[in-house]
């Protein structure tokens, strides 16, 4: 146990985190330059094009270290986004230390103080280290400086590297020996290990990522998962190097992986304490949540003879993600599709997003909504999370929406600028705490369905991305909620609709009239827009039609060309919904939620 | 199965003297290969003539066949004659620049049998005349039509350009007016169109100027066709107007309702039962492809129902005869009177088309958006 190490690197985004992983997996030779695909923890295509990593992954890395020994460090990667700061937490729970990247250009960032405080909670040693120091803009001299001055951290314990050059890399790995403590525990004791991350493996079912701490695991052992007492008899163990590599066992301090005949990755649960059934341990390890929807959509496909593969392809991606729920729903718009909850905005993008790319189904996200609870006048209490399903508002006793608290750090100077978005989003109950000097910690609480409108753009925007925010939810308050609908030539599409506060409702109506006008392209009919609230009309735009598209020449060779052309736009048209005998683009349905200037 | 249809033979003489500023045809400036490609052109009818019989129409385009001599273009004739053959009341069009059209050729010209002449007057502003880059004064274009009369060409047709960057609406007007005075039979009105490799479209790309909006497009389409109609023209397509149906480029139409045609010459495009085919574009591929044996064709597709049933709406949709739904739906096997009912009342209430006697037109409206109507 003294030779392994369990650690992660955290960073602001862009500050080379991954080009640093890459770096370490190369160095300790794990691969070949020619074999050397660049960022190999970030192995989705989603990943690499948005820049971040979405599920952590893990490896573990030989390293002949200059003391002579041999020692296995496991790098634990993780999620960059709030949506999924639970499993950060979790990712981070599983490490005795971190790396703190901090880019020499840019600086400490919020992101880094984010993660700096994660990494305190969990009480890890942390090893700051200056990337990029090789820019020409680099400031390698006033990043130390923050290091103390803003970090609190000892300034001459920071380390100095360029993960694109290859500088420093060494260094850093015998830092990694030095300074991050060895796991500690017992082999010998009852089994107590942490779920971090949980993957679907076609051929085997779901692989468990795990760390152990105290105990030792091996096949034909029977576990016990501790949140849902569910017990599955262990087929194979193992560690991760760029494969998994089979194992006997793996112990107390070591990071790993479980193949159990467990089906889905739904079965179990980040966070969950995996012990044995034979010899249980005490207590679960701390820090385990629920997964818990609180943003949720309908999906419905473009063209409804796509319904069955698209229930096809929601179905394996639940297998890979178990924060995913879905249950069957209907629109009167859009025809038959699914009603479905998400962690967040990201995540519902990113769902969107694989389902479109790995099935090859083209798909329409409803508005996304918050799940409201409506007291009746005969007493009885329901859940709605679908504006289609809101009640007959003369039946409605009160509505209550959910609240969250969100924490919000950034340098004083937004401070004003943020606050006042806040308020816009209705945030009550404000407190302000001066981390250091120049920088603060706001807290507010705010209804959530403020702040999956357009809230985290926006906030990033003002701050110029050195704000950081993350929220926890907190409890049901009355509002007074109104259903708006939106109407496209006098149709109302369904999809459209949603739940707001009756102060929000005219200016919600209006902006999305607009976003809908900006996104559904011109056609040869006048298209009324309008927002309305059961028969009274509270928004309108209309989008003027075109009045002149005709190609001037058409013999010979323009024949085939046009042809090509129109069947081009017909297929695209088919990407669209018609409603109303307008061609609605699937962007138009996200479109609403967002403002204009974040594309 | 468009075996009762007669085909018409289109020959593209690909060389000008100067290349217009706006012009995406294929054209060389060199001159003097002319003969050579005459004795191309002669091979080439030759490999077609068990394929295609007799013409009703001989369309000579450009490319400027009137820089071609008497005696070249009567031997185009009479190879055509010796290869196909072509109907007594054929239609046999040459287009002319205006500064080739002096009296002698044009009388030669109507002697050998050519019976319709079009003329590139494109303006009678030397302003637009000179953005255009076309190599005749205003003061040429207007005795070309004098002496093309004087010759006796009893059917002329007149080439004109609007929406050119700059122009107003009343110096369009002016040469409409101008155009009218002649009382040509037939008259071809394009909006300016940039290819993207053109000189002007360059030019545009790079921010030099910019195009009217499409509000303003519409007007000069909208004025303009109100304009001729008034003074006695038809808008039988999008950009051309006749002085009576029988007047009508025949040979043109043939594009517009998938009749057969015979393209000869560099990128001349070809239509015979469901299939096309697209000659090379560039001269010297042409001439080594004829040298050699060969047929010079580049490309040739065979179009399924499906894209015969697209071309059909959106050609005939940009014709005031408009679709015949009977003749549609034995052609295409479609019923489109049937199917796109709803859409077609929708159309129908906003006017962009009219129904009547069993046929689909579009209004005048209904023209400016022709290429949308083709996506119902």
């Amino acid at each position: 146990m003294k030779n392994i190490r369990n650690f992660s690197i955290i960073a602001h985004i862009d500050h080379g985190k991954s080009t640093l992983a890459d770096r370490l997996i190369q160095l300790t030779g794990m691969v070949d330059e020619r074999n050397f695909k660049d960022q190999i923890l970030d192995n989705m295509d989603i990943e690499r094009e948005r820049g971040i990593t979405i599920k952590s992954q893990a490896i573990a890395l030989p390293y002949h270290a200059r003391d002579g020994e041999e020692y296995v460090l496991n790098l634990i990667d993780t999620p960059g986004h709030v949506d999924f700061s639970y499993e950060v937490s979790r990712s981070l729970a599983s490490c005795e230390g971190v790396l703190l990247l901090i880019d020499a250009a840019q600086g400490v960032q919020a992101q880094t103080i984010a993660n700096l405080y994660l990494a305190m909670e969990n009480n890890l040693e942390i090893i700051p280290v200056i990337n990029k120091i090789d820019l020409a803009t680099a400031d390698v001299e006033r990043v130390v400086e923050q290091i103390d001055s803003e970090l609190g951290l000892d300034p001459f314990s920071c380390l100095k590297c360029s993960a694109k050059e290859g500088i420093g890399i060494e260094e850093i790995l015998e830092a990694i020996v030095k300074r991050i403590p060895p796991p500690k525990g017992d082999p010998e004791g009852p089994l107590a290990a942490l779920i971090f991350d949980a993957q679907y493996d076609s051929f085997r079912g779901t692989v468990i990522h795990c760390r152990v701490f105290d105990g030792t695991v091996k096949n034909g052992d029977i576990i016990r998962l501790m949140s849902n007492q569910a017990t599955y008899k262990v087929e194979e163990v193992g560690r991760f190097l760029l494969a998994r590599e089979k194992r006997d066992k793996i112990s107390a301090g070591e990071v790993g992986y479980i193949f159990a005949s467990v089906k889905t990755v739904s079965d179990v649960h980040i966070g969950d304490t995996i012990t044995l059934d034979g010899r249980p341990c005490d207590k679960p390890l701390p820090g385990f949540k629920e997964f818990k929807p609180v943003v949720f959509s309908s999906i419905y496909p473009i063209a409804p003879e796509d319904y069955e593969d698209l229930a096809v392809a929601l179905e394996k991606y639940k297998l890979n993600d178990a924060a995913f729920v879905y249950q069957k729903d209907s629109s009167i718009a859009l025809g038959q599709g699914f009603r479905c909850g998400f962690l967040g905005l990201l995540h519902l993008e990113i769902v969107q997003e694989r389902v479109e790319r790995e099935y090859d189904l083209s798909i329409i996200l409803s508005v996304p909504s918050v799940r409201y609870r409506f007291t009746l006048k005969d007493g009885s209490v329901e859940f709605v999370d679908n504006p289609a399903h809101y009640p007959d508002p003369s039946i409605i006793e009160k509505g209550e929406e959910p609240y969250i608290r969100a924490t919000l750090l950034m340098p004083e100077r937004y401070l004003g600028a943020v606050m006042k978005l806040c308020m816009e989003k209705r945030g009550v109950n404000s407190k302000l705490n001066y981390l250091s000097p120049g920088r603060v910690e706001l807290t507010y609480e705010m209804p959530l369905a403020d702040v999956i409108y357009d809230f985290y753009d926006r906030f990033k925007s003002i701050t110029q991305g050195y704000g950081s925010f993350d929220y926890e939810l907190l409890d049901y308050r009355e509002s007074n909620l109104v259903l708006v609908d939106i109407l496209v030539n006098g149709e109302k599409v369904d999809a459209l609709s949603q739940v707001v506060n009756r102060d929000q409702a005219r200016p919600r109506a209006l902006h999305a009239c607009e976003r809908l006008k900006e996104e559904i392209p011109r056609q040869m009919f006048k298209i009324a827009i309008q927002g309305a609230i059961g028969g009274e009309i509270i928004a309108r735009t209309t989008i003027s039609p075109f009045r002149k598209d005709v190609t001037a020449k058409c013999y010979g060779g323009d024949i085939t060309r046009k042809r090509k052309l129109l069947e081009k736009q017909k297929k695209g048209k088919k990407r669209m919904k018609t409603i109303g005998s307008v061609s609605i683009p699937q962007s138009a349905f996200l479109a609403v939620l967002k403002t204009n200037t974040d594309d | 199965m468009n075996s009762e249809k007669i085909p018409g033979l289109y020959i593209h003489i690909p060389f000008c003297i100067s290349k217009c500023h706006y012009c995406d045809f294929y054209s060389s400036t060199y001159v003097s290969a002319v003969p050579n490609f005459l004795n191309a052109v002669f091979k080439e009818m030759e490999m077609y003539r068990n394929r295609f019989d007799v013409f009703d129409t001989l369309y000579i385009g450009g490319g400027t066949p009137s820089l071609l001599s008497p005696k070249q273009l009567k031997d185009i004739l009479t190879s055509v004659q010796k290869n196909f053959g072509l109907m007594a009341d054929s239609e046999v069009t040459v287009e002319t620049n205006p500064a080739d059209l002096d009296q002698s050729p044009l009388e030669s010209m109507r002697q050998m049998g050519i019976n319709r002449i079009n003329i590139g007057i494109q303006s009678f502003d030397e302003k637009v005349l000179g953005f255009l880059g076309r190599r005749h004064s205003a003061k040429q274009a207007l005795s070309a039509i004098e002496a093309s009369r004087k010759a006796g060409f009893e059917n002329i047709g007149v080439d004109l350009i609007y929406g050119v960057p700059g122009q107003e609406m009343d110096s369009w007007l002016d040469t409409l007016k101008r155009a009218v005075a002649f009382s040509p039979e037939h008259l071809s009105c394009y909006q300016l169109t940039l290819g993207a490799e053109t000189p002007l479209g360059i030019r545009y790309q790079a921010e030099e100027f910019l195009m009217p909006g499409e509000e303003l497009q519409y007007e000069f389409f909208i004025k303009t066709s109100e304009f001729l109609e008034d003074a006695g023209y038809i808008h039988y397509e999008v950009s051309n107007f006749a002085r009576g149906m029988q007047y009508a480029s025949r040979h043109n139409q043939k594009y517009w309702d998938h009749s057969p045609y015979l393209g000869l010459g560099p990128s001349a495009h070809s239509f015979q039962s469901n299939r096309r085919w697209r000659n090379h574009r560039s001269l010297d591929q042409y001439l080594v492809a004829v040298n050699a044996g060969n047929l010079p064709v580049e490309e040739t597709e065979t179009l399924t129902m499906e894209q015969l049933r697209l071309e059909a709406v959106y050609l005939g949709l940009r014709t005031k005869r408009g679709v015949n739904f009977e003749d549609f739906k034995n052609r295409y096997q479609y019923d489109l009177f049937t199917e796109k009912r709803e859409m077609l009342n929708r159309l129908l209430e906003e006017g962009f088309i009219s129904i009547q006697d069993g046929r689909l037109s579009p209004t005048q409206a209904g023209l400016a958006v022709a290429d949308s109507l083709a996506l119902i």
